[in-house]
């Protein structure tokens, strides 16, 4: 018999008794899929979490703020210094002119849902341009703001999320009221996680005068980018930072990211080691169970290292049976799961859905297959080292 | 106790199993402590906010600011005993992964209002003559090496000199630590002073005021008295105890923590079930030998005390050795995101609560085995061994 043959002949019988151990591969099973359940739930928060702001950004759109601003929230320029990049070369035209919006970004309270207590929820001021610049931006539900009243266009992840957004509501912040008259989705990205109104109403109720904080330009092409920013820095009457879109808010999500994918990792390494231990239990007492059996078929010749192998498969099956059904359950119970959290770069809320991705789901999967060979390998050389005589007599 | 050795002798019987299981149910406490220290830096230090403090901001939102005129008007309110401004400054050390919490503040007042945070009285000296100084928290001064007398450039996001130019700079006065467990040790504080004279725009505006009273008793009277007298005003403000501020601001962050806390929980039953089976396992193996111990004349109970003790010793040795280690990586290694979240400990509380699952563990994995041998009959027992 070739090595491949004993090997499939040794792997098949060790298979077959698996029935008789369900409980012990049960328990590391479910040991594994807890681990591997866990795993892809916290890296799905990051993954949703950087998908929200990520997707928000677009290749041919230019987020210019104030030299020296990593936010808009910390950012300021005046309506000159927003005409001039208007005006600047690459900048797309449409029938209303310059496809250009200068914006504010405030946070007021609203509570929230889940709990009833104020979260800081964003409150954007927009020019009429704003609407066309970001992509898949869509009212479904009511109509615009009209330019010049309190009027609010709620993003949907926000309405879902806060207490009091519906159409027709009236909002009162300070000695302002407003009033909800739709409600727009952008495609799950940050965009919907803020309300909308006039610049032109927001700027006087706090007391900007004639500033705003950031200017969003479509350009006519991604490679318009780098001569519109040079435009821009070589302006002796500007002192701005300018940035392609995506990149903004790549950097955006970056510290919470990092929070949640740090923190991830790391207890999935520690709960991964607790689980090795119980996957090496379970395969000692496999191993065990089956002394008598694994020393008649050394004396009947067949080599060590099929032995091994067929320890070291049961052991990585049981893992992956554990390791799908981890991923399938994080799957079930968080893909698309809204939630909202606390920007940390903005400082303000923002609303995103738990991102199951297929990588999660391989990197999962990859993580009991490692757990499962790290479980195996010592009950696997156990096994094939067994003395064939001593073995025997066992009972 | 004269039966410890024999509990002992049985736990090295199959050395390798033991070790595993032991590490398994370590593994599981190290995680546990990891949990109890995840809770609290996203509890943002809820349980240490004084109960005597009330918070004023803009009732629109924190970020809007207040005129420093409302000091005074503050100060004079029935069982308010002092108030405290801060300015947040929100600046950039090197580089924006560096994030530090700057905060313009007036020192005396403000070390009044917050007696946990330490300076050494030589060193609160030091920055209260000097208007560019400045103090860090312990934690940060480690981070990034500073030492008194050192020269800290920040770059100004939203605050610019009148001159034009963001950068900041601040010399280190002192290094403040915590009273207590749980005070955040990595923010910076300098002059609200320097701040208001050198900044371009927002002059004589703070951030926000923190009040201490008499009474907390009296928090929500005074509170409303507060807002009352600013009420109809263009700065209409909202105050709240510390405690109610700070737990709002534990919401916003959301059910992130909450999830993440479940889950791991979830894990961490787990794996002491895995343990536990095991445990379970190894006592029925040994039902022939438990037979003998009653041929020879055990009593029931003391079989059964005998199996629970050694389930105990082992949920005891692996538990509290994970405890052991859990708080020496919390407390020496710090948190794993190298600085990112401000406070991290492991609570004595959760200490104690770990000491109790310790003793839940070693009692729910030895109690089933334990009955069983309780009532093994002799008889059956034996009969097993051939079959």
């Amino acid at each position: 018999m070739s090595v491949l043959d004993q090997t499939l002949a040794v792997t098949r019988t060790q298979l077959r008794s698996l029935p008789q151990r369900v409980g012990a591969s049960a328990a590391a099973a479910i040991g594994v899929g807890g681990v591997v359940a866990t795993m892809v739930a916290v890296l799905a928060i990051a993954a949703g979490f950087q998908a929200a702001l990520r997707g928000s950004g677009s290749r041919d759109t230019a987020v210019v703020l104030r030299g020296g601003s990593d936010t808009e929230m910390s950012s300021l320029l005046t309506l000159e210094d927003a005409r001039i990049i208007a005006d600047a070369p690459g900048v797309r035209r449409g029938a209303a002119g310059a496809l250009a919006s200068a914006e504010m970004f405030v946070v007021v309270d609203v509570p929230k849902r889940s709990t009833g207590t104020p979260a800081n929820v964003p409150l954007r001021g927009v020019e009429p341009a704003a609407l066309a610049i970001r992509r898949d931006l869509r009212i479904v539900q009511g109509r615009a703001f009209e330019p010049g009243r309190n009027e609010i266009l709620v993003g949907i992840g926000a309405a879902d999320q806060f207490d009091g957004l519906e159409i027709g509501r009236t909002l009162r912040w300070g000695v302002n009221e407003w009033v909800v008259v739709g409600h727009f989705s952008s495609g799950g990205t940050l965009w919907e996680s803020e309300l909308w109104c006039d610049a032109r109403v927001l700027q006087p109720v706090y007391r900007r005068g004639s500033t705003v904080q950031a200017v969003y330009a479509k350009l006519e092409s991604p490679e318009a980018f780098g001569p519109f920013k040079d435009a821009l820095t070589a302006d002796p009457r500007l002192d701005v930072k300018v940035q392609l879109e995506e990149d903004y808010f790549a950097e955006q999500s970056e510290a919470l990211h990092t929070v949640i994918t740090t923190l991830g990792f790391f207890i999935a390494t520690l709960m991964g080691a607790g689980a090795v231990f119980g996957a090496v239990n379970t395969m000692y007492s496999a191993v065990a169970a089956r002394t008598r059996e694994i020393a008649t078929l050394r004396a009947l010749g067949f080599g060590a290292a099929p032995v091994v192998v067929a320890v070291l498969v049961e052991s990585t099956l049981i893992a992956l049976v554990g390791g799908v059904s981890g991923g399938v359950a994080a799957q079930l119970a968080f893909d698309g799961y809204r939630t909202s959290t606390l920007n940390w770069s903005s400082f303000s809320q923002v609303t995103f859905a738990f991102d199951v991705t297929p990588r999660l789901l391989v990197l999962g999967i990859v993580w009991a297959i490692g757990m499962g060979l790290l479980g195996g390998i010592l009950p696997a050389l156990r096994a094939a080292r067994l003395p064939v005589v001593n073995a025997l007599r066992e009972l | 106790m004269k039966f410890l050795p024999l509990v002992w002798r049985n736990l090295g019987r199959r050395k390798t199993r033991t070790v595993c299981t032991l590490l398994s149910i370590v593994v599981a406490f190290i995680l546990f402590g990891y949990l109890s220290a995840i809770d609290v830096a996203f509890g943002l230090g809820l349980e240490i906010a004084g109960a005597d403090r009330l918070i004023t901001i803009h009732k629109v939102s924190l970020i809007q600011l207040l005129p420093y005129s409302y000091q005074d008007r503050i100060a004079s309110v029935a069982g308010v005993k002092d108030v405290a401004t801060s300015v947040w400054f929100g600046g950039v050390y090197q580089d924006p992964k560096n994030f530090i919490a700057q905060m313009a503040v007036e020192p005396e007042r403000f070390l009044r209002v917050y007696p946990e945070f330490l300076v050494p009285e030589e060193q609160k000296r030091d920055w209260l003559a000097d208007r560019t100084g400045c103090i860090v928290g312990r934690k940060t001064a480690e981070r990034f090496g500073f030492e008194v007398g050192d020269r800290i450039p920040i770059q100004g996001t939203f605050y610019r000199k009148s001159d034009g130019s963001s950068l900041w700079e601040f010399t280190v006065r002192g290094i403040y630590s915590g009273a207590r467990k749980g005070v955040d040790e990595t923010q910076l504080f300098f002059h609200y002073e320097f701040l208001d004279e050198a900044r371009e725009h927002s002059q004589g505006t703070v951030g926000w005021y923190v009040l201490r009273i008499d009474d907390p008793e009296r928090s929500a009277e005074i509170a409303g008295t507060i807002d009352a007298a600013f009420a109809n005003s263009e700065y209409e403000t909202k105050t709240s105890t510390e405690k109610v501020f700070v737990q709002g601001f534990a919401n916003q962050l959301g059910n992130i923590s909450a999830i993440l806390q479940a889950v791991m929980l979830a894990v961490f039953f787990t794996i002491l079930l895995v343990a536990g089976n095991t445990m379970a396992q190894s006592v029925r193996e040994r039902t022939a030998e438990l037979a003998v111990l009653k041929t020879l004349g055990f009593s029931d109970g003391r079989v059964l005390a005998f199996v629970l003790t050694e389930s105990m010793v082992l949920a005891g040795l692996g538990g509290l050795a994970g405890l052991a280690a859990g708080w020496l990586l919390i407390t020496v290694g710090g948190d794993p995101t190298g600085g990112l979240l401000a406070v991290f400990y492991f609570p004595a509380g959760d200490l104690a609560l770990g000491v109790v699952l310790v003793g839940l563990l070693g009692l729910a994995c030895g109690v089933l085995p334990a009955l069983q041998a309780r009532r093994l009959a002799i008889a059956d027992a034996l009969r097993r061994v051939g079959a």
